[in-house]
């Protein structure tokens, strides 16, 4: 004799169906108002997507011809090898000058944003107009990648890293000017008050009242910023200004491919050293 | 003593600084003097905006760039945040892998892809998309991962109870609680990607950069305004455009239970 068999969960739901869905018509209904709209936007997006993909010369034949080349220059790139010693010193040092940039870009940049932060805080600033111009200056030069930022700089005092901190730092005023300008708004008014109340003028205002309480905040983005800035000033080597940049894309436009994965693994190593260092101190600073 | 040092490596140079700082306002000076002659390029918007019709095509690529390079990103990300979601798959092996995937992808910057892709796939779009895209696994995958990891386990354990299937336990225990994040996070990324479209061209990578790069090498100032411009003014509409459509998303999802 054998044991009556125990049904699943998923077995007794299956049997007892058309019970279910007597029971639960709305559950069971296949199309929506909601489902529908989902699927619309989604046949929508992918529409796009597909229109796009043929606009912009994407084929076939294209995309394997690409994978076939890129599969090969993997190939080139194992081991990763610097070549010579001169070289590998050469590398070291554009990392050098890299690290260099993107620590002096974001410190001025964050000394000329503080003030700049005060003027476009709601709470804090001189009038709605102030408030306001403030606002969009902050918002243009946000809207302008560092790229850019780096050629016109390299414009105007030549190339080298010079023209990569200052292109740095300008990009970085838009962006600290913004989060410093949403830290002062957040403040605590209390603090504000009770200073007003014991006669404080506008400056003792901010000086007593607002700033001890964002610069811990201010600080903890200037750090994020720093690690976000090790990346971008990678790359702005590329246009002229200064750093590992301008070797990465000479190396891989001459094809050397094995310098090229040497460089890409270094700089994830640096990337991940300081993140992981300004991680330790962010927290240090939050704890 | 670190700044000083970072200043001696950089070729901190203040003389220098002095010296063009004037060259720098000067700059923005010639940038908004027109060239013909007479004024200031307000005056003359026909005169300053003479070749529109080619930026706005541009522009318009630019946003495609964009556009299809999020989407396959968000497609990728979304493939590979359940594999690199700890709640999903109990394998450490297959999950370190997908994460280290997603690692390699967001750190290395796209413009670098897109040097890459350059000389593998030809000048062009599609190697501007391909990059964005690649750069976009890596930073999608990432958030829409930590999205699964923060979902409500009852759903899952229900669905698994129920006998399903893990795709089908995807499907429908965990998909409904995460789609409006996802879509709020790929709206984001969208922004970001409008930005960086807009340089791709520098490197031969299709979109609006190309034209930009060329006429400040070539220092036609005036070329160079209005194609700033109409970035700024494209990433500015962008921006509103997704975060009106964020606040929807966001709003809807705290609508329904």
């Amino acid at each position: 004799m054998s044991p009556a068999r125990v049904l699943t969960l998923h077995e007794a739901a299956l049997a007892d169906r058309a019970g279910l869905i007597a029971r639960h018509p709305a559950v069971f209904r296949r199309v929506t108002a909601a489902r529908l709209g989902t699927s619309l936007t989604a046949a929508a997006a992918l529409g796009l997507l597909a229109f796009g993909l043929w606009r912009l010369e994407f084929s076939p034949g294209r995309i394997a011809g690409g994978l076939a080349q890129l599969l090969h220059f993997l190939g080139m790139m194992l081991p990763p090898d610097p070549g010579s010693a001169s070289r590998a010193f050469l590398i070291l040092r554009g990392l050098a000058e890299t690290l260099a940039i993107a620590l002096l870009g974001t410190l001025l940049a964050a000394a000329v944003a503080l003030p700049l932060g005060f003027l476009a805080a709601r709470n804090t600033s001189a009038g709605r107009l102030v408030h306001f111009l403030s606002r969009r200056a902050l918002d243009s030069i946000r809207g302008v990648d560092a790229l850019i930022w780096a050629l016109i700089w390299v414009s105007v005092v030549g190339l080298g890293p010079f023209a990569g901190v200052l292109a740095i730092m300008t990009s970085d005023i838009g962006t600290f000017g913004k989060l410093f300008s949403e830290a002062i708004e957040a403040t605590d008014r209390r603090a504000v008050e009770g200073v007003t109340s014991a006669g404080g003028g506008r400056l003792a205002r901010i000086r007593f009242g607002v700033l001890p309480a964002v610069l811990p905040v201010m600080a903890g983005q200037v750090l994020y910023m720093f690690e976000s800035n090790t990346r971008s000033s990678t790359i702005i080597g590329i246009v002229g200004a200064g750093g590992i940049g301008l070797m990465l894309s000479e190396m891989i436009r001459t094809l050397e491919w094995g310098v090229v994965s040497f460089i890409v693994l270094l700089v994830l190593v640096a990337v991940a050293v300081i993140d992981t260092i300004s991680g330790r101190l962010r927290a240090g600073l939050a704890g | 003593m670190l700044a000083l040092l970072a200043g001696h490596v950089a070729e901190v140079d203040l003389s220098r600084l002095g010296r063009h700082l004037g060259d720098f306002f000067g700059y923005f000076d010639r940038l908004t003097a027109l060239e013909a002659g007479g004024g200031r390029v307000w005056t003359d918007p026909a005169e300053w905006f003479w070749g529109w019709r080619k930026w706005g095509l541009l522009l318009a690529d630019t946003l495609l760039i964009a556009y299809a390079g999020t989407a396959l990103g968000a497609l990728g990300g979304f493939l590979l945040s359940f594999v690199a979601a700890a709640n999903l798959v109990a394998n450490p092996w297959t999950r370190g892998m997908a994460r280290r995937f997603l690692e390699f992808c967001r750190t290395v910057p796209d413009i670098v892809f897109a040097l890459i892709f350059v000389i593998a796939f030809g000048l062009g779009p599609v190697p501007g998309v391909l990059a964005i895209a690649i750069h976009s696994i890596g930073a999608l995958g990432k958030l829409f991962s930590e999205v699964i990891e923060n979902i409500d386990s009852k759903p899952v354990e229900g669905a698994a109870a129920a006998g399903a299937s893990w795709v089908a336990m995807l499907r429908f225990a965990v998909l409904p609680q995460v789609l409006p994040n996802f879509a709020s996070y790929a709206l984001l990324r969208f922004e970001v990607n409008v930005r960086q479209a807009s340089v791709l061209g520098f490197v031969g990578a299709g979109g609006i950069g190309q034209d930009l790069i060329e006429a400040i090498r070539k220092f036609y100032y005036n070329d160079v305004a209005a194609i700033l411009v109409l970035i700024i003014v494209t990433v500015m509409l962008i921006d509103l455009g997704t975060e009106r459509l964020r606040h929807r998303l966001i709003g809807a999802m705290e609508r329904s239970p």
